[in-house]
C-alpha cells in the first residue's frame, strides 16, 4: 500500500474521498427521511468505505474522518428511533454485521452499540467488551486509531461509572476501567506501530505524523482519570500499574514522553505523591532517547505547586518521603543513562533543588545533598566548558541565594564551595559577584571570621589571580568594578565584639595581601578605614589585661595598620598610603599615644620626600600634613617643633610662589594651637617665617 | 523657585558601601535643578548616579576622589546668589570659621559651600553663609564623630534661600530648615 508523497496528489485524493461521502450522504439522507432502513445501511456502509483509504496523511485524514463522523451522528438518531424502522436494538446489532467490508462494519457496530447501550437492554460492560474487542479486526494504524477514537467517543458517556445511570451490578467501575485500558493498550501499540508502516520516510516527517495523533491516545488516560470510581486504590493498584507496563514495553520514545508526561498532567498531585515510587521506578526503565529531565522537571514542579498550595499537604510529603525517593531516582536515572552530557544531570539537580526549597525550605541539609550529588558528578566528568551546564551550575548556587535572602545559610552549606571549586575562573567570578550582590542587596551582615573566611574563599576569583588568569588580560572597566564591589563588601563585615571584630580584619588582610599589586589600591583603604572604626571604638581602653590572648587594643591595631599600608609600596601608591598614614596619625593621637602619632608622621614625610614628585600632589599633600599637624595635641614640645620645622621647610620648597606663599601661611597654625595650655608662638613663628621667606 | 542639592563626602567604597537606602528613595531624577558637590565621591559610579540625578553637576576635588580633573574650587551664580564650592582639606585649619570667611571673600560668592569635615552646617558669617552638607553616607571622619548620614537641598527663591538639612537618625530621617535672605550686599538669616 503507497502512502501518498505528493502533496498535490493528497488534497486530490482527500477531495475525491469528501466527494464520495458527500455523493453517498445524498442517498442516506433520502433514505433515512423515507425511513428505509435497507437502504441506509446500504449507503453509510459505502459512505464508510471512503474511509477505508490508505492514501492519506493522518492530517488528511482527519478531515475525511470528520466528516463520516457527522453522518454517523445523524445516522445513530436515526438507529435510536426504533418506531421509523421498525426494528429491535438487538436485531440492528446483528444486521449491521452483515455489511461487506471490516471497518465500514465496526464503524455502524459502535453506532449501534451506543444506542444499544443507552436502551439498557443490555449491561453496558458486555457490550463495550464486545466492542473493544471487535476492533482487534483493523490492524492498520491510522485507521485502527481513529476507529478506537470513535468508540472512545461514543462510550464516554455510557460507562459505568459510579453514580451513572449504566451502573450496573458486580464489579463495574472495574469494568469501566478494563475497557478503557484496553482500548487505550491497543491504541498505543498502533500508533507505535505506524513508524514500521510503509515506505522508509524521513524521520522528522515520521515524528510530525506521529504527534498529529497523539491526542488520540492520550485520551484515554483523560477519560481514565475523569471516572468518578477511580479512587486512590485503585489508581495504584490497577490504573498506574497497567499504564506503566504499556509505556515501558512499547520501548518506543516518542510515545513514552508523551504518555509519562500525559500521566503527570491529568492525575492529581495527592495521586502522584502516593505512588511516587512507582510512577518514579518507571523512568530508568525508559529508551535512552527519552528527554526525562524534563519530564522530571515537570512532576517536581506540579509537586512544588501542590505543596504551596496549602500547609496541610507538606506532611504528606514527608510522610512519602517525596524528597529521598526524588533524588534516588535521579540518582538511578543519572547512573543508568551513561550517554547523558553532564547539561542534563545538572539540570536535573537544578529542578530537584527548586523542589527542595519550595516543599522543604528548612531543611538546610537536603539543599546540602543536592549540591553534593552534583559534585559528585561534576568530579567525575572533566572541567567545564560547556556554556549551558556553567549556566545551569550558576543557576544551582543562586537558588538558595535568593530562597534565603541571607548569606549567612548558604555559608553554612559544606558543599557549595566543594560546587564552585568546578567553575572555570571567569564563571567563579560571576558567581562571586552575585554572591556580593545579594550581600548588598538584602543589606546582610557577615559577623563572624569563620564565614568570613568562607566568603573569600568562595570569591577568590576577584581577590587574586587564580588559573593562570592575569589580572591584566582583563578589561579595566571591568576590574575596576569588580574590585570596587570587593571595596563595598569590607563595609559589610562587622560584629560588635571588638576581639571578633579584630579577627575579621586579619582574616580580611590574610585574604587581599594574596591579590597583587593592581588590586591593593582597592582593597586596602576600606580595610584600613573599617580598623579605624575598631580604634575608635576602643579608645580609653589602653592596658593590657591579663590572658593568654593579648585582646584587641588600638596599638596592636595600629601595628596592623602600619603593615597593611605598608603593601602599598609594592604598587606603589605613595599618595594613597601618605594620606592613609595620616589618618592614622589622627587616630593615634585620639588615643593619646603619642609615639605612634610620630612614626605614623614619619612614615608620611618619607613617603612626600622619596616618592610624592608632581608639583600638584606635593601641594595637595603637604595641606593635608600640616591640616593633620595641626589638629595634634599629643605631641610634646620637641615632637611638635621637629615635624612643624619640616613641614614649613618643605612648604617653602614647593615649586611655584603663590603655592609657597599658601602653604607657609598654612604652616602659621601650626605656632597657634586654640587650646587650653596651648602655644602661641609668635615670636618662633616670625623668625621661621622670615628665615623662609627673604 | 530652584532647587540645589548640596551633597558630598560620600567616600564609596572606600568608606562607605553605598547611600543610604532612605535617601537613595527619596533622591529621584527631574526634581531638581543642580547639584553641588564638595568632592570625595569617590569613584565614578557615583558621579553617574548624581549626573542621572540631574545633569546640571558641580563637583570640585576631594583628596580622595579617583578623577583628578575635578577642580579646586568652583564659583557659579543661581537666580540672586553667588555660590562657591570647594571640598575644604585645602583651608587649614579645617572647619575653622575666620579662614572659610577668607576663601569666602577671595571667590567672592554670598553662598560657599564646603566639606571635608563631614559635620553639616550652616550659618551666617561676616557677609556671607557657609554650608557644609557633612558626609551623605556617614563616613568615617578623623575630625567628627558618630557622623550621621547627611544632605542639604537649597530652595532659591528670589533673595529668599531655604536651607534644608535632611539627617538619617537612628533610622529615621529628620528635616531641618534655615531661612536666609539677601539685603543688598549683605545676607541676613533667620533659623527655625
Amino acid at each position: 500500500m503507497m502512502i501518498a508523497d505528493g502533496i498535490e496528489d493528497e488534497e486530490k485524493w482527500l477531495a475525491e474521498g469528501i466527494a464520495g461521502i458527500q455523493h453517498n450522504a445524498f442517498y442516506l439522507h433520502r433514505a433515512v427521511d423515507s425511513n428505509n432502513l435497507r437502504e441506509a445501511l446500504k449507503y453509510s456502509a459505502q459512505l464508510l468505505s471512503e474511509l477505508r483509504t490508505s492514501r492519506l496523511s493522518p492530517h488528511k485524514y482527519y478531515e475525511l474522518y470528520m466528516r463520516a463522523f457527522d453522518e454517523l451522528r445523524r445516522l445513530e438518531m436515526f438507529f435510536k428511533d426504533e418506531e421509523r424502522h421498525g426494528c429491535s436494538v438487538l436485531d440492528l446489532y446483528e444486521l449491521v454485521q452483515h455489511a461487506g467490508n471490516v471497518l465500514p462494519r465496526l464503524y455502524l457496530l459502535c453506532t449501534v452499540g451506543s444506542v444499544y447501550i443507552k436502551s439498557k437492554e443490555a449491561p453496558a460492560k458486555d457490550v463495550l467488551k464486545d466492542l473493544v474487542e471487535m476492533c482487534r479486526s483493523v490492524q492498520h494504524p491510522i485507521r485502527g486509531l481513529f476507529l478506537r477514537s470513535y468508540l472512545a467517543q461514543i462510550s464516554r458517556d455510557k460507562l459505568p461509572d459510579i453514580g451513572s445511570e449504566y451502573e450496573g451490578d458486580g464489579d463495574t467501575v472495574m469494568d469501566a476501567v478494563d475497557f478503557v485500558l484496553q482500548n487505550f493498550t491497543e491504541m498505543n501499540k498502533l500508533w507505535v506501530r505506524m513508524q514500521h508502516q510503509g515506505p522508509i520516510r524521513v524521520k522528522e516527517k515520521l515524528d510530525k505524523e506521529r504527534s498529529e495523533l497523539r491526542d488520540l491516545v492520550g485520551k484515554n488516560l483523560h477519560v481514565l482519570s475523569q471516572i468518578e470510581g477511580v479512587d486512590l486504590e485503585i489508581y495504584k493498584d490497577t490504573v498506574l500499574p497497567r499504564v506503566l507496563e504499556q509505556v515501558v514495553n512499547c520501548k518506543d520514545e516518542l510515545a513514552q514522553h508523551y504518555l509519562m508526561d500525559c500521566i503527570i498532567q491529568v492525575f492529581p498531585d495527592e495521586y502522584h505523591l502516593q505512588t511516587l515510587e512507582t510512577l518514579l521506578g518507571a523512568f530508568p526503565q525508559l529508551q535512552p532517547a527519552v528527554d526525562i529531565k524534563t519530564v522530571l522537571s515537570q512532576l517536581m514542579d506540579r509537586l512544588s505547586n501542590y505543596a504551596a498550595s496549602s500547609a496541610e499537604v507538606l506532611p504528606e510529603f514527608l510522610q512519602v518521603e517525596a524528597f529521598a525517593k526524588l533524588s534516588n531516582a535521579i540518582g538511578k536515572v543519572i547512573e543508568a543513562q551513561v550517554e547523558m552530557p553532564v547539561v542534563g544531570a545538572i539540570s536535573l539537580y537544578v529542578s530537584l533543588l527548586t523542589f527542595a526549597l519550595r516543599v522543604h525550605s528548612d531543611r538546610l541539609d537536603y539543599v546540602d545533598q543536592v549540591l553534593g550529588a552534583c559534585v559528585k558528578k561534576l568530579s567525575g566528568s572533566p572541567k567545564l566548558e560547556d556554556n549551558k551546564a556553567t549556566k545551569q551550575v550558576v543557576a544551582l548556587l543562586t537558588a538558595p541565594l535568593e530562597k534565603y535572602n541571607d548569606i549567612d545559610t548558604a555559608l553554612t552549606l559544606s558543599n557549595y564551595p566543594h560546587v564552585m571549586d568546578h567553575l572555570d575562573a571567569g564563571t567563579n567570578k560571576i558567581m562571586a559577584m552575585v554572591l556580593i550582590q545579594s550581600i548588598m542587596k538584602y543589606n546582610t551582615c557577615v559577623s563572624t571570621a569563620e564565614k568570613v573566611d568562607v566568603l573569600f574563599e568562595l570569591i577568590k576569583g576577584l581577590i587574586k589571580d587564580i588559573d593562570g588568569t592575569l589580572a591584566d588580560e582583563l578589561d579595566e572597566e571591568d576590574f575596576k568594578e569588580e574590585q570596587n564591589s570587593v571595596a563595598r563588601l569590607v563595609h559589610m563585615l562587622y560584629n560588635d565584639d571588638p576581639e571578633e571584630m579584630l579577627q575579621i580584619i586579619c582574616t580580611v588582610r590574610k585574604h587581599i595581601m594574596a591579590g597583587g599589586p593592581k588590586r591593593l589600591p582597592f582593597t586596602v583603604p576600606p580595610l584600613v578605614f573599617s580598623a579605624l572604626k575598631l580604634v575608635r571604638r576602643l579608645q580609653g581602653l589602653d592596658g593590657e589585661v591579663a590572658g593568654e590572648e593579648v585582646p584587641a587594643t588600638p596599638r596592636k591595631i595600629f601595628q596592623l595598620l602600619n603593615q597593611i599600608i605598608e603593601a602599598l609600596s609594592n604598587v606603589p601608591s605613595p599618595e594613597l598610603a601618605l594620606r592613609l598614614y595620616l589618618q592614622c596619625a589622627e587616630a593615634a593621637n585620639d588615643c593619646d599615644l603619642e609615639p605612634v602619632a610620630y612614626e605614623f608622621f614619619t612614615q608620611a614625610f618619607v613617603l612626600y620626600e622619596e616618592e610624592v614628585a608632581d608639583s600638584k600632589a606635593q601641594v595637595t599633600s603637604i595641606h593635608l600634613i600640616i591640616g593633620t599637624l595641626q589638629r595634634m595635641n599629643a605631641f610634646g614640645v620637641e615632637n611638635r617643633d621637629t615635624l612643624t620645622h619640616k613641614a614649613t621647610g618643605y612648604s617653602a620648597k614647593l615649586l611655584k610662589k603663590p603655592d609657597q606663599c599658601r602653604a607657609v601661611y598654612a604652616c602659621s597654625h601650626l605656632f597657634w594651637v586654640d587650646d587650653q595650655d596651648g602655644i602661641k608662638d609668635g615670636e618662633r613663628f616670625k623668625l621661621i617665617f622670615r628665615h623662609n621667606w627673604t | 523657585m530652584v532647587l540645589v542639592l548640596a551633597i558630598g563626602d560620600l567616600h564609596v567604597p572606600y568608606r562607605a558601601p553605598d547611600l543610604p537606602a532612605k535617601f537613595k528613595s527619596m533622591l529621584v531624577p527631574g526634581k531638581i535643578q543642580h547639584i553641588i558637590c564638595t568632592g570625595n565621591l569617590c569613584i565614578k559610579e557615583v558621579h553617574d548616579y548624581l549626573k542621572n540625578l540631574c545633569p546640571s553637576l558641580h563637583i570640585t576635588r576631594g583628596e580622595y576622589d579617583e578623577d583628578a580633573r575635578y577642580p579646586e574650587t568652583k564659583t557659579l551664580t543661581i537666580g540672586q546668589f553667588k555660590l562657591g564650592l570647594c571640598h575644604g582639606h585645602q583651608v587649614v585649619p579645617w572647619g575653622d570659621l575666620d579662614s572659610l570667611a577668607m576663601l569666602q571673600r577671595q571667590l567672592d560668592v554670598d553662598i560657599l559651600v564646603t566639606g571635608h569635615t563631614h559635620q553639616f552646617k550652616a550659618y551666617k558669617h561676616e557677609a556671607g553663609v557657609v554650608i557644609n552638607p557633612g558626609s551623605a553616607t556617614g563616613a568615617y571622619s578623623s575630625i567628627t564623630y558618630d557622623v550621621n548620614p547627611s544632605f542639604v537641598l537649597m530652595d532659591i527663591d528670589g533673595l529668599r534661600v531655604v536651607v534644608y538639612v535632611y539627617e538619617l537618625i537612628d533610622g529615621e530621617v529628620k528635616v531641618d530648615k534655615i531661612d536666609f535672605k539677601k539685603t543688598g550686599t549683605a545676607t541676613s538669616h533667620s533659623a527655625h
